[in-house]
């Protein structure tokens, strides 16, 4: 009696240790779960920050000017323009 | 056991009473045990749950992020990035000399304005500056003075400008829709913040999450179906052309035939939605969707579309026009160029109001008033923009001849461009009246057959001759590709009645005439001097519509021959 009485303590021992480890892993798994998901927000604003400094580079007025102006481009007269039909077969 | 040999082994008999004693104040502590634990669990439970939690519990607030909205392809017309807002609890603020000046500098105030901010004493809880850009909140931050904090907020950022300002409004200091689109579809932009309850350790970092109480949505983020483009294009050529004919406004508004989607849509005078400190109610306007105007001339296909389609006319039929004029109860439609007989063709060619009104006569009041209805005019567009005008087009019972007479070439009757673009779309669709959509869908557009194709095509080659040389509009020709359109000019109403020197001048048309795509409406209003829609509002169609047809790669149909421009003697409508 006495014997299956210690072994149960080792074994409830046991598993008290188990469980605090796991306790432990898990939250030490969540707050890395929280940083990158912290970092994903990171990567979201600056993606949100790229489209926007991309969109005013690109902005067409801009572009046209600098075509334009500095680069002394011009649209092509109508009869020098050459358009293609696509072909649907290839 | 006899009370001798207990004695004997040294043991004495105690009073029972004592045990009793013993008994009854185990029995009594355990009671007073079980009556506080009950106390505890039953009646105070709340308030230690509540201290227990105070230490280790949080609840988080999950912001949403405002969805970003783009151009049908995928360029950014309006993104929301983070800014810090500097706020102060004033009575916890001290502030030697330099670090008061270091503050102001920073915030961009005057020492004065920060005194008197901070001089604010009823309010625990000051702004001294929001949104500011996250490197000067940083700097902020670093001189660590005491009772200054800042939070983290959202601003919205449109790159394109006072482009696109009117179509995509804009936000308010809480990131908050106010106008435009931002206000349309804000449900669906703004998202929904969340909240959530987690544990925290003693270094404030969250170790689990306890529970969820509302998921953050973030804002669903919107394709327009505007092409960024032929929006720059067209706010340029809209804008160049309201300064040279020192017009008091002007709109456009450009649309894909074959899927209803809405390409370009500009306004001037404009603003810039990202520094808004002055704005007038005229710069707020979006005139395509909300203004109102009788649009004259422009409306005079319809008439004939009609004509046709009753069978009681072809395109060859001559309509007497002679002398010019016509009175109908005291009131003389003239016009400008004065002709003896007009083809139906003529009629629109020439833009003869005499000829128009004639024709409408000639029909039913209830079939014009039905045609004008199911064309959308006096029915507010199913754009889901804040604000689209109904426009008015009164009950057929209660029309006179005149009246009917004048809303023949679109007098009496009031529309917005955006309506009177779309009604063009029986013209290029063969018929079909397409539903428009401010939301990107390439998908073909079917809607309401109005018109049978062939009475579509037989105006759509009137509208063609009306911008040949002897038509009302040349200028809106363009190198390589066939137009068709209408212009047209018309007096101004003010209080009530037409102003005489006070005109609107516009200009409906589409491209290419063999397979149309593209519809452009341009109004002009006010311009002082020249103020005719063929000399005004063509020209910019003309830039505008070539523009968007080289963008869209559409095929040439016609001879790339330079044009001839006509000298100043084309045809004037009538107004």
């Amino acid at each position: 009696m006495a014997k299956l009485n210690l072994l149960l303590l080792a074994v409830l021992v046991a598993c008290a240790l188990g469980l605090v480890t796991s306790q432990h892993k898990a939250r030490k798994l969540f707050s890395a779960l929280e940083r990158e998901h912290e970092h994903a927000r990171e990567l979201d604003v600056e993606y949100g920050r790229l489209q926007l400094e991309a969109s005013t580079w690109g902005q067409h007025s801009r572009v046209a000017r600098i075509a334009a102006g500095t680069l002394g481009l011009r649209v092509p007269d109508a009869r020098r323009v050459r358009l293609l039909a696509r072909d649907n077969a290839q | 056991m006899t009370a001798g040999s207990a004695a004997a082994q040294g043991l004495v008999r105690l009073p029972v009473w004592r045990a009793r004693i013993v008994l009854v104040t185990l029995i009594a502590a355990f009671g007073a045990l079980s009556v506080r634990a009950v106390y505890l669990q039953a009646v105070k439970t709340d308030f230690l749950q509540e201290k227990g939690d105070a230490r280790y519990s949080r609840l988080l607030e999950m912001p949403a992020t405002r969805g970003r909205i783009t151009d049908r392809h995928g360029e950014a017309l309006a993104v929301s990035t983070p800014v810090k807002s500097i706020w102060a609890i004033p009575s916890d603020v001290q502030l030697k000399p330099v670090q008061r000046k270091n503050l102001a500098r920073l915030l961009d105030l005057s020492t004065r304005e920060l005194d008197r901010k901070l001089a604010e004493t009823e309010h625990d809880f000051v702004y001294l500056k929001r949104q500011l850009a996250p490197e000067t909140a940083e700097a902020i931050a670093k001189l660590g003075l005491p009772g200054i904090y800042e939070q983290r907020e959202y601003r919205r950022y449109y790159p394109a400008g006072e482009v696109t300002a009117h179509l995509l409004g804009f936000t308010d200091v809480a990131d908050v829709g106010q106008e435009g689109l931002e206000l349309a579809y804000e449900e669906s932009l703004g998202g929904r913040r969340g909240s959530r309850r987690v544990i925290k350790d003693r270094l404030g970092h969250v170790v689990e999450d306890v529970q969820s109480i509302r998921a953050a949505q973030d804002g669903v983020d919107f394709t327009l179906s505007i092409d960024s483009k032929i929006q720059s294009v067209a706010f340029a050529a809209l804008k160049a052309a309201v300064e040279r004919r020192r017009a008091k406004a002007g709109a456009l508004v450009a649309l894909d035939v074959q899927t209803g989607e809405v390409l370009a849509l500009a306004n001037v005078p404009s603003f810039n939605p990202n520094n808004r400190a002055k704005l007038s109610g005229a710069e707020l306007r979006n005139r395509v969707i909300t203004d109102l105007f009788e649009p004259g001339s422009t409306l005079k296909p319809f008439t004939i579309a009609l004509a046709l389609e009753s069978g009681k006319v072809t395109p060859q039929t001559t309509v007497a026009t002679a002398p010019g004029r016509m009175t109908l109860a005291h009131y003389t439609i003239r016009d400008v160029h004065p002709a003896a007989a007009l083809s139906v063709t003529q009629v629109l060619q020439k833009s003869s109001n005499v000829g128009a009104a004639k024709l409408a006569l000639a029909m039913p009041r209830e079939a014009l008033w039905d045609f004008y209805h199911r064309l959308g005019f006096g029915t507010a567009p199913q754009l889901g923009f804040p604000g689209a005008a109904a426009g008015r087009l009164r009950p057929y019972r209660n029309w006179r001849p005149i009246e009917q007479a004048t809303m023949a070439y679109g007098h009496g009757i009031s529309v917005s461009l955006i309506q009177l673009a779309r009604a063009y779309t029986i013209f290029a669709g063969d018929g079909e009246l397409a539903p428009l959509t401010l939301v990107k869908s390439e998908r073909v557009a079917h809607g309401e057959r109005l018109v049978s194709a062939e009475t579509a095509r037989a105006v759509r080659a009137m509208l063609e001759a009306a911008v040949q040389p002897g038509g009302t509009g040349p200028r809106a020709r363009i190198v390589g590709w066939r137009v068709a359109g209408k212009t047209g000019t018309a007096h101004k109403q003010q209080n009530g009645s037409y102003a005489a020197d006070k005109y609107i001048a516009s200009f409906v048309g589409l491209a290419p005439v063999s397979a149309p795509r593209v519809i452009v409406a341009v109004m002009i209003d006010e311009p002082a001097g020249e103020y005719y829609g063929g000399a005004v509002a063509a020209p910019v169609f003309a830039e505008v519509m070539q523009a968007t047809l080289r963008l869209l790669g559409v095929p040439h149909d016609a001879p790339l021959e330079p044009l001839e421009l006509p000298a100043g003697d084309e045809p004037r409508e009538s107004t």
